[in-house]
């Protein structure tokens, strides 16, 4: 209790701008992001920072980036998804059936697509909460549930194939297909590129035609999933239900919703990268999806978030998974064979966990 | 003096066939600090937790303010005015101090999907609460678990009493705390009762609830073995109420001085 004392209030003044900065979660995911820039500044060819060599990237780093959004809100909550990849490979079942066995339009085939989605979310919630055994055990069993369903689900769908095409020819035309597929502002990046301020090709088209909507989309998401965190009464909740689930629940906190609303979050955003891939592909099979559990797992503790929750952010996930498109496509820029990437992603894992770790009994004040 | 805000008349409770409390009457004044002093399996925790709402008593009577009341939940006691600051304070070291004061019961502005936390509000009311308890927090956002045991005490306590606590239950507050931590929280207790609080102060430390307290309540076995005022009762003869006389008599003498 500082101001009987005085001394103690003036010692605990004394607090650098950089021990400020240690105390944001996303601080490790930016420190990573400008290493693993450096790293490639210095080895890979130049084109990989060029605008179309951006995009390159920052494709696949969307893609995972909206799953690791998800993983790491419901990890700040204090649960684990194992099923998210095998979410992805389902929910690209259900919307291929959608689409071409009941022939829907988009706008009946999206929200069937989310809904079932947010149904094994729920489920998924339900389970862990009724029997109060960890949520990574339950999750795993969903990894081959949804796996092996979405096999047998094609193959019934599809008369015995894996894998379902004939997705492009069924949307083609739908007025909703610019929201989900293909690049954005195509119009912007010609008229910069009729005025020379991007690359083109020979015959004037600019080499990046527009971004990438799963990039949009991306930005967006994190973009609102920053802002419930950190200011709405919902985000006080996840970091209260993640933090100290008793202490929560005597201080009012509705933690069985929140963690049931976070599970079913979690499963959309698998359904919206089901969505966008699958269109993307024009096909769905069911090796989507697959080990993005991980991966989108490995993304958020980069960015912050304790495997015992109560913190991280959604800031954090995003830096992390651009240190994933990064890598992974880095390396095909660089004379590194691309075999190292998973040694790679393993190595930024140990050290993102151990740094975490070290911080979070900074912040707890342990010893 | 003034009336009791709230009186447990005869309170008994049994789990099965054991006797927790066999008839334990306590009354708590506004303004006032009422100890209740008991050793380890006395009945303390099981009591504290019927005035609070997590048992429903077996036999006896609670009044408060006047009326006669069955609680059927934590929440029914706190609406009644009765807050309860546990040992494990319900606080989460990773949240700042803010978040973790309107944990639960967050302001917020707009509404909508506009409806925001009211973070400027939080942080300031956070600010002049700790400042009220005689705590210069270095920011709003420190997290909680970056404060010392004292602190964390009084983030409980302010809480409770910012949300409307006519009187406070303390268990053991004092127990896990240094000589200069449990001195603050001392104090912190006295500027609580003199804001007109009635406070419940559950320990087993006689010098701590002498130090503050206006009545002493000593329980043994599950019974109240009387209530004495403030300067009419010795550390000593509470120490052997509390013990239950003669063992720690022989005891004290061996170890040459008051436990």
């Amino acid at each position: 209790m500082a101001a009987q004392t005085g001394q103690g209030d003036e010692r605990l003044q004394r607090i650098s701008l950089f021990a400020r900065m240690m105390k944001r979660p996303e601080l490790g995911a930016v420190a990573g992001l400008v290493l693993v820039t450096l790293f490639f500044a210095a080895t890979a060819d130049p084109v990989m920072f060029s605008l179309a060599g951006i995009v390159n990237f920052m494709t696949p780093a969307a893609q995972l980036g909206i799953l690791a959004l998800g993983a790491a809100l419901l990890m700040i909550g204090g649960e684990f998804d194992l099923s998210v990849g095998s979410m992805v490979a389902f929910a690209g079942l259900v919307f291929g059936v959608a689409l071409t066995v009941l022939g829907l339009p988009l706008v009946l085939a999206i929200p069937l697509t989310v809904a079932v989605a947010a149904l094994v979310g729920a489920v998924n919630a339900e389970i862990v909460l009724r029997t109060a055994l960890p949520s990574f055990i339950v999750t795993l069993a969903f990894l081959f549930i949804l796996r092996g369903l979405s096999l047998v689900g094609l193959k019934w769908a599809t008369g015995g194939s894996t894998q379902m095409r004939g997705i492009g020819d069924s949307v083609q035309g739908d007025r909703l297909l610019p929201l989900f597929s293909g690049d954005a502002f195509p119009g912007l990046f010609a008229w910069l590129a009729e005025r020379g301020m991007i690359e083109t090709f020979r015959n004037g088209a600019p080499k990046v035609p527009g971004i990438p909507i799963e990039i949009l989309w991306f930005l967006v998401l994190t973009a609102l999933a920053t802002w419930v965190l950190l200011r709405t009464p919902w985000g006080n909740w996840i970091f209260a239900a993640g933090g100290d689930r008793n202490a929560a629940l005597n201080s009012g906190v509705p933690v069985r919703k929140v963690k049931i609303a976070l599970f079913m979050l979690t499963a959309c955003c698998a359904a919206l990268v089901a969505i966008i891939t699958v269109l993307e592909a024009g096909s769905t099979d069911a090796r989507r999806g697959f080990q993005k559990e991980f991966e989108a797992i490995i993304a958020a503790v980069i960015g912050g978030a304790l495997l015992t929750g109560g913190y991280g952010s959604a800031v954090g996930a995003f830096f992390g998974a651009i240190i994933f498109g990064m890598v992974m496509i880095g390396l095909t820029y660089t004379r590194i064979d691309q075999d190292w990437y998973q040694v790679f992603l393993g190595s930024m894992l140990l050290i993102a966990v151990v740094f975490n770790n070290a911080i979070r009994k900074r912040v707890t004040g342990e010893r | 003096m003034s009336e009791p805000f709230i009186e447990m008349k005869n309170i008994e409770k049994q789990f099965g066939n054991i006797v927790a409390l066999a008839g334990v009457s306590f009354d708590v004044r506004p303004g006032e600090c009422h100890c209740l002093l008991g050793d380890n399996g006395a009945g303390k925790s099981t009591f504290i937790k019927t005035m609070s709402g997590v048992h429903r008593p077996t036999r006896g009577e609670m009044v408060v303010g006047g009326r006669t009341v069955v609680f059927n939940s934590p929440r029914d006691a706190m609406a009644a005015g009765i807050a309860t600051v546990y040992q494990d304070l319900a606080m989460i070291p990773l949240m700042s101090v803010t978040r973790n004061f309107f944990m639960g019961r967050e302001p917020t502005r707009g509404r909508g999907p506009f409806t925001r936390l009211d973070i400027a509000h939080a942080n300031r009311v956070t600010m002049e609460e700790m400042q009220r308890m005689g705590i210069a927090l270095r920011e709003p956002d420190q997290a909680v678990g970056t404060l010392s045991g004292g602190e964390r005490q009084t983030v409980a306590i302010a809480r409770a009493v910012y949300f409307g606590a006519k009187v406070l239950i303390l268990d053991e507050p004092t127990s896990a705390l240094g000589v200069r931590q449990t001195a603050n929280v001392l104090a912190t207790i006295d500027r609580v009762r003199k804001q007109g609080i009635g406070i419940v102060f559950i320990t087993h430390n006689v010098r701590h609830a002498l130090a503050v307290g206006d009545r002493f309540t000593v329980l043994n076995r599950g019974r109240t073995l009387g209530t004495s005022q403030r300067g009419q009762i010795t550390p000593e003869e509470l120490q052997d109420l509390m013990a239950g006389g003669q063992e720690l008599v022989a005891l004290e003498s061996s170890l040459g001085g008051t436990v």
